[in-house]
């Protein structure tokens, strides 16, 4: 399976992003610089980390216009896989493939630590290889990653099943409803604050993240195999 | 064309105008022989900036010759803009410590930001990746408002600086003494990762190679930051704000990106950045460490203002900036490069034979000085240095303890004292993770980052106890050296170098210049005894607020490397059952200690010994033991002793405690803080090698899974049994407590 790596200017997670999905999954990753205009050749998609743009005027609010994002749009249509993490995540509902926003943390502080997740839905293509209820431990790194949406989007991603990750205990940044992760209606386009790909070695802390990225390939696997 | 006129030569000899700039009389006699007329503004400019101590040295020159700078490992000895040590496999370690002190004292954010800025432009201007950040920082008492408002802008300053560009900032240390309130000490510290055939200096050579201008545009912030750096801060000293500069970490983050891959082209002759001193300083210093000249044309220049003066281009430091000559006929793929990061590089000027720095402005020749005049000829002074009175008084005090009788209640204060305190507050603003290689997370000894691609890893920590370096500044030069050495070791690393940040007052005072020669004496001979050169650094002087002068504080910034990942080892106690060692004997020291402080409010007295035989004798023997799989934690002995050192041994373990027998007086065997001292755990089946392998150890207790520290005496019984987490939740607390409870 080959992973698409997005880079922005001010991306910075797109190294983790790139080595965990090729020195430790094993699977093919490429660097995509944001202003090009073809993810044609690429099975997933992955929006890094970082300060897209510096984040100057809002977080991601920039990003979403550089030329890739029409392909990346595009791929989300086509049902292909895309993960968006921190920067990712807001940049994926500043294009509007995720509903909601990512606000400034409750504490009005940058915040880098292992948090408690809880697994919500086990039964998405990010999701799979977890069991409902699992608890992960995943660092988060951010400063304005408190999601906010209206009672009624809330509702709805409740009701569908589209919060896949909450936190669990401590709710770090203040989002709605515990809310750290949340997929699009059709169930291919992720978006989450904390960072599943720096947590993929117990070198660095914990391996639980590594599971997301299995259930992605594994999915693709089946699905090809299936065309096949 | 500028809006205001500019002094004349004569007027600025006749009005001493010079002095404004920092220069002495003889200072401007100097240029004045130099070049054999009267420097005009702009000239006069360049020189004060450049004979500044900031960048001249001119003061320190003579001290800093005393260290070692060399060994088989060094590739950059001091310099350039960062140190460079061999790791092997045709890989090295880049790393440089730097002040931004004066800066921060009067706009922390911005301050301490581009302190981080600057000191990573230093790493990757030798062409290196940076890995790493670590920052060295020193307040006042938490208990005064503008302390606290210091403290959380220089925190934020660095966070915002750091998670934006994407370098983890991986660890470092925070001292709280009431001599740093009115001038706070900012030392930030970058380490990159470079193969050798990349190493890149700053150099203009090659006649008609051309000077290019890349990065950010040229305004009229920082002008004269140098020479601001080089004097005491007053109550005026808020008037000087615009010589602080603004950061913009998006932009360096594009700059540092593109020159790492700009440092792949054979079209690239020399690169440095323009940090302090800006424009005059990177074309001066390229000139004339290759032997040529440069000519520039400063209608060219990048600039975000209109109307600016050639003086105030040359002196502007803004940030962000970096001086590349190329090879005639090259630009244009080094455009193509920068543009790709959306970035320009200009051509502004040349590379000539005649030794000259020769700047045109609106067609005219505006300044034509010699550049290694600039670089390298400021006046070097020899300063007078006389053993201050307080330092006999000090050394002829008689060795006591302080008078404790609530050791349990004790040990809570002394868990409390921010110094000693958890740090969690600041750390967890600091991205320490990003770029996925941080095996060992702050909190503990020394942060431990993996060298991606191999089996290796790099130790890193900053470190300077100043309480000691005041009481006796060369036996504290030599303490600071050796507890830096002291977490490497214990993070499983051997010492490789280290870069030292020398912060003090005046050195126009004898007792501060003594200070400044002893501790750089002590300093001297730890890096021998340790194997540990001097590869660069950089000195703050005139640390002073309305007279006040901190304590001397040389930071040093220390790198190791880990040989195998094995060796890795955290403080942290590992499992129930395995065995406590002490490494070392104690003594009643409490000259400059936690508890002193603690219990008489100010330090006084001799600072612990050091005999630095012993100490390289037991890092030696733990690091071997280290390496052979016998150790399963490490952790030094600092400030508060014995008894806060077992207790952060045990803090986040989760429900681990520990019981533990000493011999001797109780307040000293607990607080003192006798150096060169280590507690190390064991697993049972591994205790009889390391006894033998490590003689000082003496075995004294177990790691329990009750969750309570249980300390006895063998003549005395129980002193203190506590649970772990009251004292966890104490010394977790007390800087947020400290920091709320104010607001």
């Amino acid at each position: 399976m080959k992973f698409a790596v997005i880079q922005f200017p001010g991306s910075n997670c797109d190294l983790d992003m790139y080595h965990a999905v090729k020195d430790v999954l094993g699977e093919e990753a490429e660097y995509v610089w944001h202003d090009e205009a073809d993810l044609s050749g690429f099975d997933g998609v992955l929006v890094p980390g970082g300060f897209s743009f510096g984040d100057y005027l809002r977080c991601g609010a920039i990003a979403r216009f550089s030329n890739i994002m029409k392909e990346v749009v595009k791929a989300a249509e086509a049902g292909k896989p895309v993960l968006g993490v921190c920067n990712g995540f807001q940049v994926l509902t500043e294009a509007g493939l995720l509903p909601g926003a990512l606000l400034r943390n409750r504490d009005l502080k940058f915040m880098c630590r292992n948090v408690t997740l809880k697994v919500e839905n086990a039964g998405t293509m990010f999701t799979a290889e977890y069991a409902e209820g699992d608890e992960l431990t995943i660092p988060i790194a951010h400063g304005e990653g408190n999601y906010y949406c209206d009672d009624e989007t809330y509702s709805k991603l409740k009701e569908s099943g589209r919060i896949v990750f909450t936190y669990s205990g401590d709710n770090p940044n203040g989002s709605v409803g515990d809310i750290a992760g949340i997929l699009n209606e059709k169930g291919n386009v992720l978006g989450m604050m904390p960072h599943p790909e720096r947590a993929v070695e117990k070198l660095l802390g914990s391996d639980d993240g590594l599971k997301m990225f299995q259930s992605i390939v594994k999915e693709w696997r089946e699905s090809h195999a299936n065309y096949a | 064309m500028p809006t205001m006129l500019e002094p004349t030569a004569e007027q600025i000899r006749d009005e001493k105008l010079y002095q404004q700039m920092g220069m002495t009389d003889e200072e401007f006699a100097m240029v004045e022989k130099i070049l054999g007329r009267l420097p005009n503004y702009t000239e006069i400019g360049l020189f004060s900036v450049m004979w500044s101590e900031h960048c001249s040295y001119k003061n320190s020159k003579p001290v800093l010759r005393k260290f070692p700078t060399e060994g088989p490992q060094v590739l950059q000895g001091p310099g350039e803009g960062a140190g460079i040590v061999d790791i092997g496999d045709n890989q090295a370690v880049v790393f440089k410590m730097e002040s931004h002190n004066h800066p921060s004292a009067i706009e922390p954010y911005q301050g301490a930001a581009t302190g981080v800025g600057g000191i990573l432009r230093d790493v990757f201007s030798m062409g290196a990746q940076p890995i790493a950040l670590l920052n060295s920082l020193r307040f006042g008492e938490l208990d005064h408002p503008r302390t606290r408002y210091l403290f959380e802008e220089v925190v934020a300053g660095i966070a915002g600086y750091g998670n934006c560009i994407g370098i983890p900032t991986v660890g470092g240390e925070v001292q709280f003494d009431p001599c740093y309130a009115g001038n706070p000490l900012v030392n930030a510290m970058a380490v990159g990762l470079i193969n050798h055939e990349d190493i890149q200096r700053g150099i203009a050579s090659g006649v008609g190679n051309t000077v290019m201008y890349v990065g950010a545009k040229t305004g009229r912030d920082g002008i004269h930051g140098a020479t601001f750096a080089s004097e005491e801060l007053t109550e005026d000293s808020d008037e000087k704000r615009p010589a602080v500069q603004v950061g913009d970490p998006f932009m360096e983050k594009l700059l540092m990106d593109a020159c790492i891959e700009l440092v792949k082209s054979d079209a690239l002759v020399g690169i440095q950045d323009m940090g302090a001193a800006g424009l005059t300083s990177s074309s001066a210093e390229m000139a004339s460490k290759a032997g040529y000249g440069v000519e520039m044309n400063l209608d060219l220049v990048p600039q975000r203002e209109t109307g600016m003066t050639a003086y105030e281009m040359m002196l502007s430091e803004s940030q962000e900036r970096m001086l590349i000559v190329v090879k005639k006929g090259r630009e244009e793929e080094i455009n193509e490069l920068f543009h790709k990061y959306g970035l320009d590089a200009v051509a502004i000027g040349r590379v000539t034979d005649d030794k000259m720095l020769r700047l045109y402005h609106n067609g005219e020749v505006v300044a034509e000085v010699p550049a290694d005049a600039l670089a390298e000829e400021a006046p070097v002074y020899h300063k007078p240095s006389a053993e201050p009175q307080y330092f006999r008084d000090f050394q002829a005090m008689a060795a006591a303890e302080p008078k404790v009788e609530d050791l349990g209640g004790t040990l809570v204060s002394l868990l409390q004292q921010p110094t000693i305190a958890s740090k969690e507050w600041v750390y967890d603003q600091y991205d320490h993770q990003v770029r996925t290689s941080t095996v060992v997370k702050p909190g503990s000894d020394a942060a431990v980052v993996r060298v991606r691609g191999t089996d290796k890893a790099l130790a890193m920590t900053a470190d300077c106890n100043s309480r000691y370096i005041y009481l006796d500044p060369e036996t504290g030069g030599k303490i600071a050296v050796a507890e830096a050495a002291r977490n490497i070791v214990c993070s499983g690393g051997k010492p490789l170098a280290i870069t030292d940040c020398l912060n003090f007052g005046s050195p126009e005072r004898t007792d501060i210049f003594w200070q400044i020669e002893k501790s750089a004496d002590g300093i001297s001979d730890a890096c021998r005894a340790l194997d540990a050169p001097v590869i660069g650094g950089n000195v703050s002087l005139y640390n002073e607020r309305s007279g006040e002068a901190v304590y001397p504080t040389p930071t040093i910034g220390m790198v190791g490397l880990v040989e195998k990942l094995d060796h890795v080892t955290t403080q942290h106690a590992k499992e129930a059952g395995d065995q406590v060692y002490l490494i070392g004997e104690t003594h009643t020291e409490f000259g400059g200690s936690e508890l002193q402080k603690l219990t008489d409010g100010k330090i006084s007295g001799k600072s612990p010994a050091i005999d630095l035989g012993v100490e390289a004798a037991r890092q030696e023997a733990l690091l071997s033991a280290i390496r052979d799989g016998l150790v399963r934690s490490a952790h030094d002995l600092a400030e508060g002793g014995f008894a806060v050192a077992l207790a952060e041994k045990l803090f986040g373990t989760e429900g681990l405690g520990a019981d533990v027998e000493i011999t001797g007086s109780p307040i000293t065997a607990l607080f003192s803080e006798t150096q060169s001292r280590f507690l190390v755990t064991v697993k049972p089946e591994d205790a009889e090698k390391f006894g033998q392998r490590v003689k000082d150890a003496k075995h004294i207790g177990t790691i329990t899974d009750d969750a309570r520290l249980v300390i006895r005496s063998a003549d005395a019984g129980t002193l203190i049994e506590e649970e772990i987490n009251r004292l966890e939740t104490a010394w977790k607390g007390a800087i947020p407590c400290l920091l709320n409870s104010a607001e």
